[in-house]
């Protein structure tokens, strides 16, 4: 069968537009989910498709809202509920974390809460400190929630849709600097699992285990390995409830070195439960204490000349890789082509 | 209430006239060389809403502190902060009133009593009013005004904070510049058709709406709140019609978007606040032709001279990174 190429972006709003087409219950709201930007992209054309009553924009009230969608889930409808940046979803901890997680818990399984959470987190062009987080961990944290974070434009749209077709309220988390990445998407209704890892790339040397925009770093931090003579085995983790541990396990048992990324801060964050799984599952396989990829314990700087800094890129992974590796090789960082690297390529002129 | 406040002097008129037109240029040279992309930083242009910060501020002195929200560098001009330190931080420079950390989200000046701004909306309105809380306690002489738009009025926290305000009497004066739109959505489909600063009366306070394009009546509307504030008499809410011309963020124009028009994009141009106002102060033989040009020319100037310390500031050693995270302790603290 031949390859249908298409970009993460245009696979959330296939798989949004085949949830509307399959299912009368399924519903998106979000401010400016109907709008003429469309959610960078994400729900463009869906409410000419489909409706403005299935299509909707809401009051700026992330809190309240989420408990109005949350009231629907339970009534047998499935929405899915957009934030344009993780930051705002803030504003609807209470009833995710009290309510939507605990319902079908703690009334003893009598009411199910099948609701979806698009939410957008990212990098670059000074977003700076309330633009750009990454707070998948504290989702997770929370037991009811599920947490997904697709890398791939094929794990976009299939995730997504299992995320709406599941009965749990899942949490999917999506990294703009993967909107523009192509991938081998089919074009009809299809669901990938929300738990396990994937291989993406066999290796013998170290494991790199990424999250969504750092699994892709992972594979391009590999190609830099195998240059320098580095065979890497590269995990797109997925999923953050629960973290595979089998997959990771099998791929220390070959290896016997592991590194875990992620788009958010290590401190308490996902990579601190990744490598705490990893101990657990394979301690005797390791031949060195694991090592974890992320954002300093520091809020993110708003200047290109604090951010550069502060985000690790693929050139960082493969140098703890080498390092892992007891290697001497040397990476060598590969030359700019913006003059900051603030942007997800050349062609984003800003701002977001 | 004083009478002699319900009409400004010709010296006030002549200040708030060239207010309007510093933010108005600031934005514009902002506008004109963001393309060059040194300005690396979301940033909310308030080209169309001059009148409500300067009517406003007009009434407010040094001590008086001001919270604003994403749109928010007319309401730092306005009280008079920092110019070079604004255009600094816009271009992440190690001289900008963040020190590059904000960006134009993050405006602060707290010599010039600017608070600071956040664009998760309504965020700063409850710290606001608990700032004004603090004054209160502490017996201090302060006004507090809290700028936002139309959008933020539908957060819980809105309502949280003007009840708190409200139930304590407190010297704040909130002030919302309805736009009619959040981001692309339209005030219409997110609230009842009612008036926004209707919900002071429940909320035990005083409002009032006026005209955001008029600055004669932001400064009379804007006069009797900080007066009453400042006499013990209660927070307001007051409610300007106003328009954004530019996109919601970003240089550029929208109208081709779609979600608004361009016969009603028209309609507000026409009401320009600063176009409008000249032509009127100039009528009245307020001001001439040569007195607005020297405005003008005093005002390039001294933006020319922001955009040049901007440029020529160093950014931010990396040092600088790890820096506040957590504060270091106080100068002789440690005696």
């Amino acid at each position: 069968m031949s390859e249908r190429l298409i970009t993460y972006k245009d696979a959330l709003r296939e798989a949004q537009a085949s949830c509307l087409a399959s299912d009368p219950e399924v519903y998106l709201i979000g401010l400016g989910v109907p709008g003429p930007t469309g959610i960078f992209g994400t729900t463009s054309g869906l409410a000419e498709e489909f409706g403005e009553d299935r299509v909707l924009d809401m009051p700026a009230s992330e809190g309240g809202m989420t408990g109005v969608v949350l009231g629907t889930a339970v009534s047998g409808m499935r929405p899915v509920m957009v934030h344009m940046r993780v930051d705002f979803a803030v504003l609807s901890m209470e009833t995710l974390v009290n309510q939507a997680a605990k319902w079908h818990y703690m009334y003893g399984g009598k009411m199910r809460a099948p609701l979806t959470v698009r939410m957008i987190i990212g990098r670059g062009w000074g977003q700076g400190p309330q633009h750009s987080q990454s707070l998948q961990a504290w989702f997770a944290h929370v037991p009811g929630l599920k947490v997904v974070m697709p890398a791939t434009a094929r794990d976009a749209k299939g995730m997504l849709i299992a995320a709406v077709e599941d009965d749990a309220p899942v949490i999917v988390i999506e990294h703009r600097w993967l909107y523009a990445i192509q991938g081998d998407v089919p074009e009809e209704h299809f669901t990938e699992p929300l738990d396990g890892a994937k291989v993406l790339r066999e290796g013998k040397d170290v494991t790199l285990a990424g999250y969504s925009y750092m699994a892709l770093e992972c594979m391009r931090a590999a190609e830099m390995l195998e240059k320098v003579g580095i065979n890497a085995e590269v995990i797109d983790l997925r999923t953050l409830t629960p973290v595979d541990g089998d997959t990771i396990a099998a791929s220390i048992g070959k290896t016997g070195r592991f590194i875990a990324a992620d788009t958010a801060h290590s401190d308490f964050g996902a990579t601190a439960e990744v490598v705490s799984v990893a101990v657990e599952r394979a301690f005797d396989s390791l031949r060195k204490a694991p090592v974890r990829v992320g954002l300093p314990y520091i809020p993110t700087p708003t200047t290109p000349a604090l951010a550069d800094l502060y985000y690790p890129r693929a050139v960082d992974i493969a140098r703890a890789a080498v390092e892992l590796c007891d290697s001497d090789a040397v990476i060598d960082d590969p030359p700019p082509e913006t003059p900051w690297r603030d942007v997800p390529d050349p062609t984003f002129t800003g701002p977001y | 209430m004083a009478t002699n406040i319900r009409r400004p002097d010709a010296e006030t008129r002549r200040a708030m006239l060239r207010s309007m037109l510093r933010v108005r240029m600031v934005e514009e040279e902002i506008v004109e060389r963001y393309g060059e992309q040194e300005m690396r930083c979301p940033t909310h242009i308030t080209i169309g809403q001059e009148a409500p910060p300067v009517g406003v501020s007009a009434h407010l002195r040094q001590s008086d502190y001001v919270f604003s929200a994403h749109r928010s560098h007319g309401h730092y001009l306005a009280k008079n902060a920092d110019l070079p330190a604004m255009i600094a931080e816009l271009y992440g420079k190690a001289t900008g009133c963040a020190l590059g950390k904000g960006g134009s989200q993050h405006l602060v000046d707290l010599d010039a009593g600017f608070m600071g701004s956040a664009p998760i909306l309504a965020s700063t309105i409850s710290v606001g009013v608990g700032v004004a809380w603090a004054a209160k306690r502490r017996g201090e002489d302060r006004v507090v005004v809290i700028y936002f738009g139309d959008g933020a009025t539908e957060e819980g926290a809105f309502h949280e904070a003007i009840n708190f305000a409200g139930v304590n009497r407190l010297p704040v004066v909130f002030v919302c510049e309805n736009n009619l739109y959040s981001v692309h959505t339209p005030l219409e489909i997110r609230q009842p058709n009612r008036a926004i600063h209707h919900l002071a009366t429940v909320h035990g306070m005083e409002g009032e709406g006026g005209d955001g394009n008029d600055v004669e009546d932001v400064w009379r509307i804007a006069g009797d709140a900080v007066e009453r504030a400042r006499a013990d008499g209660g927070p307001s809410l007051i409610e300007f019609a106003t328009y954004r011309w530019k996109e919601h963020c970003g240089p550029l124009e929208d109208v081709h978007l779609g979600y608004r028009d361009q016969a009603e994009f028209d309609s507000w141009v026409e009401k320009c606040p600063i176009v409008n106002y000249e032509r009127r102060l100039t009528d009245e033989g307020v001001v001439d032709t040569a007195a607005v040009a020297d405005m003008r020319t005093g005002i390039a100037d001294e933006i020319e001279a922001a955009f040049s310390f901007a440029k020529e500031s160093p950014f931010p050693e990396p040092d600088a990174l790890a820096r506040f995270v957590y504060p270091e302790p106080r100068a002789g603290a440690a005696e």
